[in-house]
């Protein structure tokens, strides 16, 4: 029981430490894709936590909406974005 | 280290003042201990409204309590959320400027992949759909991966046919709010109010209500990602 508690606290401590560290690096990421596909990793680390937590509900809205159709609508937008900055420079 | 992080995809121009930065620092500071401060002082085996909703599970229609909440409970809120999702879409179609139409082939592999991944994404979709009545699922979930085959159509080159673009797309839009609104208006008329459903015919409606729903989230989304609105002179 013991080492039970122990092995999913720390897998607790790991899914919150490393969804600081990627939000992080996602805000502090000068190349925007980078940023967008950190932001999906973001998203994938709350899932499991929404999991963790009890929530399957929240997980699947998460996953499916919250980093799957975010994630390709924020990509959709960098393709606009980007003929446009190569004409400015 | 700063210049490093901020150049790029910011003018440099537009940087912060040192007072900003600082007033900023402070505020976050005094923001986030005070969310800390409250989330510690919290009651312990705080039960919220869940007990509430148990309660009153059999009157709602359906087994699972989010569902029930989402759809009985607080129909009004998932009703609005849909009007904000279908005034985004307007919101982005009057500001696309639209682009030229280009169908493509995709590929051997791709095509595979697609005809193989469609079929599947649509039973995935159905299932959420049909679970939600008493596990994890609902029409948002299902919605969304419904759209997320529109999306991966999209990316593989398909367009949407000519013939769909006018009023069949624009009522596959509007089709999940009409339903929800004319399910909840046709309540007033059986001495309900608005949104107010007997419990005998509960799980029917709300099954009907979230599968419109969930053919109109798909395409709100999909329509989405496109961008543009789709041209029928094209």
């Amino acid at each position: 029981m013991e080492t039970v508690t122990m092995f999913s606290w720390s897998i607790d401590c790991l899914l919150a430490a490393s969804l600081l560290w990627i939000a992080w690096c996602a805000t502090a990421a000068s190349d925007l894709f980078k940023a967008i596909v950190l932001f999906i990793a973001v998203g994938l680390i709350m899932v499991l936590i929404w999991i963790r937590l009890n929530a399957p509900d929240v997980a699947l809205a998460e996953a499916a909406i919250g980093t799957g159709l975010t994630g390709a609508l924020l990509l959709a937008v960098l393709k606009r974005l980007e003929p446009k900055a190569k004409t400015n420079s | 280290m700063e210049e490093e992080v901020f150049s790029g995809a910011l003018d440099p121009a537009d940087k912060p003042s040192l007072f900003t930065r600082y007033l900023l620092v402070v505020l976050l500071v005094t923001l986030t201990s005070w969310l800390v401060s409250v989330v510690l002082l919290l009651p312990d085996r705080n039960q919220g409204l869940s007990i509430l909703v148990n309660e009153h599970l059999s009157l709602s229609g359906v087994r699972h309590p989010i569902t029930a909440v989402l759809l009985n409970f607080r129909g009004y809120d998932t009703l609005l959320e849909m009007s904000v999702l279908l005034i985004a879409l307007t919101g982005t179609w009057s500001l696309a400027r639209p682009s030229e139409r280009i169908e493509a082939e995709p590929g051997l592999i791709l095509g595979f992949m697609v005809r193989l991944l469609i079929p599947l994404m649509i039973m995935v979709s159905g299932y959420l759909l049909w679970v939600g009545a008493h596990a994890p699922g609902g029409a948002f979930q299902a919605g969304s991966v419904l759209a997320a085959s529109g999306v991966l159509l999209l990316l593989s080159g398909w367009r949407l046919s000519v013939r769909f673009v006018g009023w069949p797309l624009r009522t596959g839009l509007v089709l999940g709010l009409l339903v929800f609104i004319a399910t909840g208006a046709a309540m007033l008329l059986i001495g309900n109010r608005f949104l107010e459903f007997p419990p005998s015919m509960a799980g029917n409606l709300i099954l009907v209500i979230e599968a419109t729903a969930t053919v109109s989230i798909a395409i709100t989304l999909t329509a989405l990602f496109r961008g543009e609105q789709p041209d029928a002179k094209r």
